[in-house]
């Protein structure tokens, strides 16, 4: 088991030091120097580079990466362009934004997912079945923006239920924030819930269709305890892999989400500093979205390890 | 009074019929064996009993068990039942077992179910059952998981799942069909000593004639569905009534004469072979260890000469197989056909491959199913330098189609339009069409029915007069080995432990493990061939 | 034929009709602004109503298509045309430091979420309809990479390429030859599936300005467009979504049609 959870703890530092090196020469690649680009055509020279020095933008390539690298381990995500102010106090403040909608969104989706998932595969080919499969379908086909649009006229608009958007902040209390996240973390995790329930009914079913089910039955067991004793721990094995894959697509899409509901954000701050050509913050942004990713993919990993015994003696 | 009854049993699936008036009865302590080959419709026989019917299942007729019918019981009465008063055992111990719970709780869970005896009794009833079925707890603790045990060791955790609750009725469908014959042996051992201790009725699945000579103490004969014949195991054999049941017993132990036809000369020369596997490192910093495949193996094939290779599965009977066949390479020793070795410079030696071909077992992955027969039996000319094209080639099909037994016309036909004894033959063809100096059958035949089985050997045979064949012929049946090869190797553990004449060393083994093996195959009784 | 198959197919070419058609006929020019005839209902005249410019939506959503279409097809295209080789080599060379790093290489795509590379991109050479199509294209690799390694590997353990082997034919030639028309099925399931996994990427991408700019009209950016206005014209959100809903549904139903219609046939060959 600490065998297994070693490896896939190097593998993630192996991933994370090529993607941050990947990211790094992406935005090395971009036209123009930051510095004349924030203090016009007309500025000195001298300060200039009294400016570089102060961003960081001095020295080789390779230094810069590693000072870049570096100080992200300590904390320090280098100042902003735009703001002159520390990335990391940024990227923090939005943080608590995007990362609760996210996981509100994902408790949501599993919520809604693992239910109707099993009931359908228990009523396989029945109306039940059919009517959830039917939803899914539709349900993966809706844009989650799109539907967020609809949630605000709906419960915003017309029932005022909710506010349309804006974040009241956490400091208001824990419901209040919760509140104004809840239509964005439906908006988010409906679509999903509805690949999630498919994932896990063809898993079921597949276990179904296993040796080892009809054993169970010899035993005396009814085709419900069958399912649940035998057929879900066994179906969660795939489920967990698109659970992981899940994240990345929530994350992505809270960055979107974020702009229907004038929240304040990674997916705000990310396109702001597009447009203001304040590369550090995209940078940094990114690199923290592709951690939170490869993360959840390395908690996956164990995840596996705690349904599957074969795993935990193997690898 | 008997224990279980069967009565005018017909089952339909979707429709299809599937059971014909199916009768049978089965005693408390007695042995009740139903065979037939594929389809004949045992392993359905099984289920309804059980009532674990697939979708779409529709019997009429009776079961009744100890007096009551099965049939109309409602299922709660039946999830009572299963597990408690009937048992059942699968043929697969590989995937009969859920591999994510460990093995005590499997076994504690057929107790609990029926709620027979609060935990911490049902943990030792567990203990129990396992040591009965010869694995005792303090060599196979509780807590292991199936992945950590082997086939023979799942089965006998599948045994003590199905006894658990001393049901009165064991049903065991093809328990030992998956298993190497000394593990067979072990589990039939096991199953007759639980029956007459517990005085169970057992109902035993098997298409393995000598597996019921052996075991049953009566036996009932089925095909397509239908029971053509049943009796007492002794006078039953002794006095064969149906035609169909004579020819499974020819089948099941059938011999051919093979030409003679061997020169002196060596054909293919093995020497010193060695096949390592690397596993995987223990710790982390651990250097990785080594399995041995194959160990220090050396032999000579002479030209004309049919040769097998026996052993059990793990014994490294494949390896060796695909190092010959120039698949792999091997670390250590030298493999060659004619003095050229197999592989050159690291890359199989064409020159080799052009005068070897192989049969393999699975007459179904045997072929690209999306090729026709024409194009699937000419692969091998890939490696000719100069292929017959034309009507040279046309030629050469036809009379490799018509040589194994099919006609001319099947070669625009695809793959899934052949039966499984008929692809065999289409695979025969695909190896003899370069007329190669050496055939590789590995298994060739273990995946047949009986009777189409004796069809392929009867085959073989004749090819081995038409075209004088060398071949190799790997296999784990030591009957078919005995009647279709001239000499015979024993492998056990990566070693050729024994080798000889196969009469020689079938009739006087010298190795221990080649005794253990004969031993071990249940043999046919002769009374068959009398009668036939 | 399942209804599923029938319904996508339907579905599909319907919004693949109107995205061909629109290269020769809209009902209005999708560009010309109408002022005096903003934000209408779908009525007679404008089947699909209006926008604030006055725009006729149906003429947009037809030339939407066209955008929506093409961004996933190609995307689908640089997918398949690498993902699909590099997948077939990996599982030739099973275990080799060439599967390794391919597979590693997947892994790292992985973490990169199409949304994620768009931002990158743009923030280095800025926004446009091929940003979203090289997004969605190297999101796109590792899925089927994935996916034909996957099969292929099972392939390969088959006594059929054994016997091929034995022939002496080559890892490519086996490949080519055996194993790709054997793992083509899956490919076109799968391509139906990323083909609209590609339109609600394309969609969300240009919402939030980082697809097609104007005035290529898209059906995200309609809908961005449409968001302020959504209390008082709701049709300007509804429509393009809808548009959106058909097109991906009509997509997953074919896809699933697909796979229903194509795998007995792979299962009577391998049963």
């Amino acid at each position: 088991m600490l065998r297994y959870a070693l490896k896939r703890l190097i593998s993630l530092m192996i991933s994370l030091a090529v993607a941050s090196v990947v990211i790094f020469a992406v935005i090395e690649v971009a036209p123009g120097d930051p510095a004349s680009f924030m203090l016009g055509v007309n500025a000195q020279e001298d300060t200039l580079a009294a400016l570089r020095a102060e961003l960081g933008l001095d020295g080789s390539k390779i230094q810069r990466y590693f000072s870049w690298v570096g100080g992200m381990l300590m904390g320090d995500f280098g100042t902003s362009y735009t703001y002159r102010t520390p990335v990391s106090q940024m990227i923090a403040d939005r943080l608590w934004v995007s990362l609760p909608l996210a996981l509100y969104a994902l408790t949501l989706s599993t919520l809604i997912a693992f239910p109707a998932g099993i009931y359908a595969a228990a009523r396989r080919g029945k109306p039940g079945d059919l009517t959830v499969m039917g939803a899914t379908q539709l349900g993966i086909a809706v844009p989650n923006f799109w539907f967020a649009m609809m949630l605000v006229l709906i419960f915003a608009i017309n029932l005022r239920w909710f506010n349309a958007g804006g974040f009241a902040g956490w400091d208001t209390g824990f419901w209040t924030g919760l509140h104004s996240l809840t239509l964005p973390a439906i908006a988010l995790a409906l679509p999903q819930a509805a690949i999630l329930a498919r994932v896990m009914r063809s898993s079921l079913l597949d276990i179904l269709g296993e040796d080892f089910m009809r054993t169970a039955r010899a035993k005396g067991l009814t085709r419900r305890q069958a399912l649940w004793r035998h057929g879900v721990r066994n179906a969660l094995i795939p489920v967990l892999t698109i659970i992981g894959l899940q994240f990345s697509f929530l994350l992505a899409g809270s960055i979107i989400i974020e702009q229907v509901f004038y929240l304040p954000g990674l997916g705000r701050l990310v396109f702001q500093a597009i447009s203001a050509r304040d590369l550090i913050v995209v940078e940094s942004v990114v690199m923290l979205l592709v951690f939170a990713v490869i993360t959840v993919n390395f908690l996956v990993d164990l995840a596996y390890a705690a349904v599957d015994p074969r795993l935990r003696s193997r690898t | 009074m008997s224990l279980l009854d069967i009565e005018n049993l017909s089952l339909t699936i979707h429709g299809t019929p599937i059971l014909k008036q199916v009768s049978l009865s089965i005693a408390p302590g007695e042995i009740v064996a139903v065979t037939g080959e594929s389809g004949s419709g045992k392993s359905m026989t099984a289920l309804a009993v059980m009532q674990l019917l697939p979708n779409g299942g529709q019997a009429t007729g009776a079961i009744r068990l100890e007096g009551h019918d099965l049939l109309t019981r409602p299922e709660v009465d039946m999830c009572a039942l299963r597990g408690a008063a009937i048992g059942m055992v699968f043929q697969e111990p590989m995937t009969a077992l859920n591999p994510v719970k460990s093995i005590g709780d499997q076994v504690m869970e057929t107790i609990l179910i029926h709620k027979a005896m609060p935990r911490p009794q049902a943990r030792e009833r567990a203990e129990e059952v396992l040591t009965r079925v010869g694995l005792p707890p303090d060599r196979f603790p509780l807590t292991r998981y199936p992945h950590e045990l082997s086939g023979g060791q799942r089965q006998r955790v599948v045994i003590a799942m199905a006894i658990a609750l001393r049901p009165t009725l064991l049903i065991a469908d093809e328990p030992t069909t998956a298993l190497d014959v000394t593990t067979q042996a072990q589990i039939l051992d096991l199953l007759r000593g639980l029956v007459s201790e517990y005085g169970m009725g057992l109902l035993m699945i098997t298409h393995d004639l000598a597996v019921v000579a052996d075991l049953a103490d009566k036996i009932v004969v089925m095909r397509h569905g239908e029971v053509v014949e049943e009796g007492v195991t002794e006078s039953l054999l002794r006095n064969m009534q149906h035609p169909y049941t004579r020819m499974l017993f020819e089948a099941s132990g059938h011999k051919v004469s093979l030409p003679d036809t061997i020169s002196p000369r060596p054909l293919l020369e093995v020497t010193q072979v060695v096949r390592d596997y690397r596993l995987p490192r223990k710790g982390l910093f651990d250097t990785p260890g080594h399995h041995r495949a194959v160990d220090q193996v050396s032999f000579t094939l002479k030209r004309g000469e049919r040769l097998g290779l026996v052993g059990e599965s793990g014994c490294g009977k494949s390896t060796l197989t695909r190092a010959i066949l120039g698949l792999e390479e091997v670390q250590a020793g030298d493999i060659r056909l004619e003095g050229e070795p197999v592989f050159a410079g690291h890359k199989p030696n064409p020159a080799v491959r052009r005068k070897m071909q192989v049969v393999f077992q699975d007459p179904y992955g045997s072929f690209n199913p999306r090729h026709r027969v024409e194009r699937l039996i000419t692969e091998p000319f890939h490696v000719l330098e100069n292929p017959p094209m034309g009507a040279e080639r046309q030629d050469l099909i036809a009379e490799m189609l018509s040589a194994v037994g099919l006609s001319p016309k099947d070669a625009d036909k695809y793959i899934h339009e052949f039966s499984g004894g008929q692809r065999q033959r289409i695979a025969i063809a695909r190896a003899l069409i370069i007329q190669p100096e050496l055939i590789l059958f590995d298994e060739a035949v273990s995946a047949l029915d009986v009777s189409v089985r004796a069809q392929i050997l009867d085959l073989l045979a004749e090819l081995c007069a038409a075209y004088d064949l060398t071949y190799l012929f790997i296999s784990h049946d030591l009957s078919v080995v005995r009647t279709i090869t001239d000499r015979v190797m024993v492998m056990q553990a990566g070693k050729i432990v024994e080798q000889g004449e196969t009469e020689q060393v079938f009739s006087d083994p010298q190795h221990p493990y080649t005794r253990t093996l004969i031993d071990a195959a249940p043999v046919l009784p002769d009374i068959g061939s009398q009668v036939a | 034929m399942s209804r599923n198959l029938i319904l996508g197919a339907a579905l599909s070419s319907l919004v693949v009709l109107a995205a061909l058609v629109s290269f020769v006929w809209t009902p209005y020019d999708y560009a010309a602004l109408n002022i005096p005839d903003k934000l209408q209902p779908p009525n007679a005249q404008h089947w699909f109503g209006t926008d604030h410019f006055g725009r006729d939506m149906f003429s947009m959503i037809m030339v939407g298509a066209r955008t929506s279409i093409a961004v996933a097809l190609v995307a689908v295209g640089i997918g398949m045309a690498l993902g699909v080789p590099l997948g077939l080599a990996a599982a030739a060379r099973k275990g080799s430091w060439l599967d390794e790093v391919i597979m590693r290489g997947n892994d790292l795509v992985f973490a990169f979420p199409s949304l994620v590379i768009a931002i990158l991109i743009t923030a280095v050479f800025g926004a446009g309809a091929i940003n979203a199509i090289i997004a969605i294209g190297i999101f796109n690799i590792p899925v089927f990479a994935r996916i034909t390694r996957g099969a292929a590997l099972s392939l390969w353990e088959r006594e059929f390429i054994l016997a091929a082997r034995v022939s002496g034919k080559g890892a490519a030639r086996i490949s080519a030859e055996h194993i790709l028309p054997n793992v083509a099925n899956l490919l076109i399931v799968q391509g139906t599936i990323q083909f609209s996994l590609g339109i609600l990427a394309e969609a969300g991408l240009s919402y939030v300005g980082l697809g097609a700019q104007p005035p290529t009209p898209s059906w995200g950016r309609m809908l961005a467009d449409a968001q302020t206005m959504v209390s008082f014209a709701p049709h300007l959100a509804l429509i393009p979504g809808l548009a959106i809903i058909v097109t991906v549904l009509g997509l997953n139903l074919l896809g699933d049609g697909l796979r229903d219609w194509l795998d007995p046939r792979i299962r009577v060959a391998r049963a």
